[in-house]
């Protein structure tokens, strides 16, 4: 589905990999090795060059806003521009059912973002971006500030995502996580990108 | 039309007063009587030759002289606007962004100004044209400057909400749009405020300037409120223009956020 070839930018690469319906790839490496920046170039978000095909289509054949709704990147932190959280959501009521498999009420529409726990954020940023149902998911870290409960939640749904045909490249620092939503990993070491022992 | 001519002794005695602030400044150890004496000096030697330059544009009547003026005047605004920037663009663009939009917004109210409501013979004439020019500039200056400022520190600090944005399929329009339009309101701001203070808080200094040389007040507001009208014209277009032009600048074609595009953060003034 996802081809990568020669995928370079400042700081990485070049990277050349492929990702298959319904695989998630792990995505591993020490802090500052070029993790974010592998995902950033992927949804197009900084300069780079390379190859990059999804479904046969190159990235350039496609409008970019149009490719980050299909390569969706979810950030380690991300950001909120309006004061609740339901207005960060095209649509509410669509989210409604993904943010309940989240752990999360329907109510909290109208949560304003300033109060929202650092997990809570983490959720509503992966159901903001779940909900265009993208083809690709660039997740950074997606549980890292949640509890083991949520963090099975956002699991169990990711991993329904998956079954569904969506891919994934999974950035975490949890080896026992990689290894259950993964068989495949990429290891990022000082801008280099290789396939590595899952 | 009567008016009171100064001489030199009438501004000598009114400079005693500058000579008080100097003696405070000793005195209260302020510290400020050098740079108040510089800044005085500065004045005075300034407004001199401007005077002897505008005296002699105002005999010559030439197009190409006072366009020559008129363009130093939009140049020397450009390097203003430039040095109000906390994190100005990088490149040629820091300067040519500004001054550009400054030049054309100032340039097409001005000669909206003299070729419809004015009418000098010849249109161009520096009497009309210089005084009409300075003005517009000055508030353009000033709205182009706040509205870049606040353009390129929005970007920077809402960086995240932008990429956000952006990560959700936006357009670079539609996901710079809320620190575009902080901008713009920062930009004409001054404008609205001053429209709004004028007459109550205070006479603006052109209509003093024509009731002191002996014009009825009446033709005297008249005036005011057509060089209001151009200001509040010019700084809309410039800012409208600079900005919408700088936030195209700090994004790209693939719809990216470009602070690279930025020059490194400086100290401020």
């Amino acid at each position: 589905m996802l081809s990568v070839r020669g995928l370079r930018r400042a700081g990485l690469g070049p990277a050349s990999f492929d990702l298959a319906d319904g695989e998630c790839v792990a995505v591993r490496g020490p802090s500052g090795a070029g993790k974010t920046l592998l995902l950033r170039a992927l949804a197009d978000l900084d300069p780079n060059q390379g190859e990059v095909r999804l479904d046969g289509v190159l990235r350039e054949a496609v409008p970019a806003p149009r490719w980050r709704r299909l390569m969706a990147y979810v950030p380690a932190e991300a950001g909120w521009w309006a004061e609740r959280v339901g207005e960060h959501f095209a649509d509410f009521a669509a989210a409604e059912a993904l943010i309940a498999a989240l752990g999360l009420p329907p109510a909290c529409r109208d949560w304003p973002i300033a109060r929202l726990s650092t997990g809570e954020r983490q959720r509503l940023a992966l159901a903001r971006a779940l909900v265009l149902a993208p083809r690709v998911l660039l997740l950074d870290e997606p549980t890292s500030r949640l509890d083991p409960d949520a963090a099975s939640a956002v699991e169990r749904l990711l991993g329904e995502r998956l079954a569904a045909g969506a891919g994934a490249l999974w950035v975490s620092h949890d080896r026992a996580q990689a290894q259950r939503v993964s068989r495949r990993a990429l290891r990022v070491e000082g801008g280099t990108v290789a396939e590595a022992e899952p | 039309m009567s008016y009171v001519r100064l001489d030199i002794l009438d501004l000598a005695l009114a400079g005693l007063l500058v000579l008080l602030n100097g003696g405070l400044s000793l005195a209260l150890q302020l510290g400020l009587e050098r740079q108040l004496a510089i800044a005085s000096l500065r004045m005075l030697v300034q407004l001199s030759l401007v005077g002897l330059v505008l005296a002699t544009l105002f005999q010559l009547v030439s197009p190409l002289f006072t366009g020559l003026a008129a363009l130093a005047m939009v140049l020397f605004a450009g390097h203003e606007i430039l040095a109000r920037q906390e994190r100005r663009l990088a490149g040629a663009w820091a300067y040519g962004l500004g001054t550009g939009c400054m030049l054309v917004a100032a340039g097409v109210i001005t000669v909206f100004a003299l070729t419809i409501q004015l009418r000098p013979e010849p249109w161009f004439h520096p009497r009309y044209a210089l005084p009409l020019l300075g003005m517009v500039l000055g508030n353009t200056m000033t709205g182009i400057s706040l509205g870049m400022h606040t353009l390129t520190t929005g970007l920077t600090r809402e960086r995240a909400a932008v990429e956000g944005r952006l990560a959700l399929g936006f357009t670079r329009h539609q996901a710079m749009l809320p620190v575009i339009r902080g901008a713009l309101r920062a930009a004409l701001m001054p404008v609205v405020n001053s429209m709004a203070a004028t007459g109550l808080v205070a006479l603006p200094g052109m209509m003093t300037g024509q009731i002191l040389a002996g014009v009825e007040p009446t033709e005297a507001v008249k005036y005011q409120v057509l060089i209001m009208f151009l200001v509040a014209g010019g700084t809309g277009l410039g800012a409208v223009s600079a900005v919408l032009a700088g936030s195209r600048r700090l994004s790209d074609h693939r719809h990216r956020l470009r602070l690279d595009r930025l020059a490194p953060a400086r100290r401020r003034r």
